[in-house]
């Protein structure tokens, strides 16, 4: 019951934090209207109680250390530090390869040794988003399987792929 | 100023046209995945800076109710982040999934995996 309710309360946090951000600039509390800040906590009532819902119908656990403001605040510094920095090079190879034709594609596995699901998902969407890597699939071991379009070396190193961003991956969501 | 805006819009149509012509160059799933997703999200990012910078220059003009529309851009772009990478990920594995082997591949872990 405890782990459900969590569930709902995360998702009530997040969809009353958008629906805020959303309508700022509305009115006089704050920024709100009164109108806005009732239908915002009612409509993310409702959201809540039905993702908890899909949420129970799938198996998903969704983490209470999403509810952290620490881990969102290192999550931004690492968007517009590192990742956007890496994700700069991923476009600018990617274009060379466009433009050349030069590809020697393979999936190839990595096993960062990442535990939880929030840092697995940080790390597989990083990933994704650099250098000509794509990640297809994780198994329950935390192994990634990542798709190359130019392999350098058919046994990577974590270190390989995703640089730093599995440290990164594990102070957001360890 | 207005001319930030231009540069900033036009890197990103540069980025979303290569996004396409990878599409059309690459040949099979997984590395035409590439282009659609790095190319195209990076390609956003510039445009909804370009937007930002706009509604920016508004707001130093006086409209101040144009706030919202840097607020809404900066929602938009953080959510193309984490779902562009999501999609392509899911896309990719049903792909692999559904028995489409990676053409040209030099190396294919994931089949031994299986």
């Amino acid at each position: 019951m405890g782990e459900e309710m969590a569930a709902v309360a995360i998702a009530f946090v997040f969809s009353l934090f958008f629906y805020l951000l959303l309508t700022a600039g509305t009115g006089s509390i704050l920024l709100w209207s009164k109108a806005e800040l009732v239908v915002a906590v009612l409509f993310s009532a409702v959201v809540a109680v039905v993702a908890g819902k899909i949420y129970k119908g799938l198996g998903i656990r969704p983490s209470a250390k999403l509810l952290n403001p620490l881990r969102w605040l290192l999550l931004l510094i690492y968007a517009i530090g590192p990742l956007f920095f890496q994700m700069a090079k991923a476009n600018l190879e990617v274009a060379y390869r466009v433009i050349t034709g030069n590809i020697k594609p393979g999936i190839v596995k990595i096993s960062p040794g990442l535990k939880t699901g929030l840092a697995r998902t940080v790390l597989a969407n990083s990933i994704t988003l650099t250098p000509g890597t794509l990640t297809i699939d994780v198994d329950r071991k935390g192994n990634f399987y990542v798709h190359w379009i130019y392999v350098r070396d058919k046994k990577p190193k974590p270190g390989e792929i995703c640089g730093s961003f599995a440290k990164w991956a594990r102070l957001i969501g360890g | 100023m207005i001319w930030l805006v231009y540069l900033l819009i036009g890197i990103g149509m540069v980025f979303q046209a290569l996004g396409s012509i990878a599409l059309h160059r690459f040949p099979d799933v997984y590395t035409r995945l590439h282009g659609a997703t790095k190319c195209t999200t990076f390609g956003s990012i510039f445009i909804y800076i370009g937007i930002m910078a706009y509604s920016a220059m508004l707001v130093l003009q006086g409209q101040i109710n144009q706030v919202s529309l840097l607020a809404h851009t900066l929602i938009v772009m953080a959510l193309v982040l984490i779902t562009n990478s999501t999609g392509a990920h899911a896309i990719s594995r049903a792909a692999y999934r559904s028995g489409i082997k990676p053409g040209l591949a030099v190396v294919d872990e994931l089949r031994v995996a299986k």
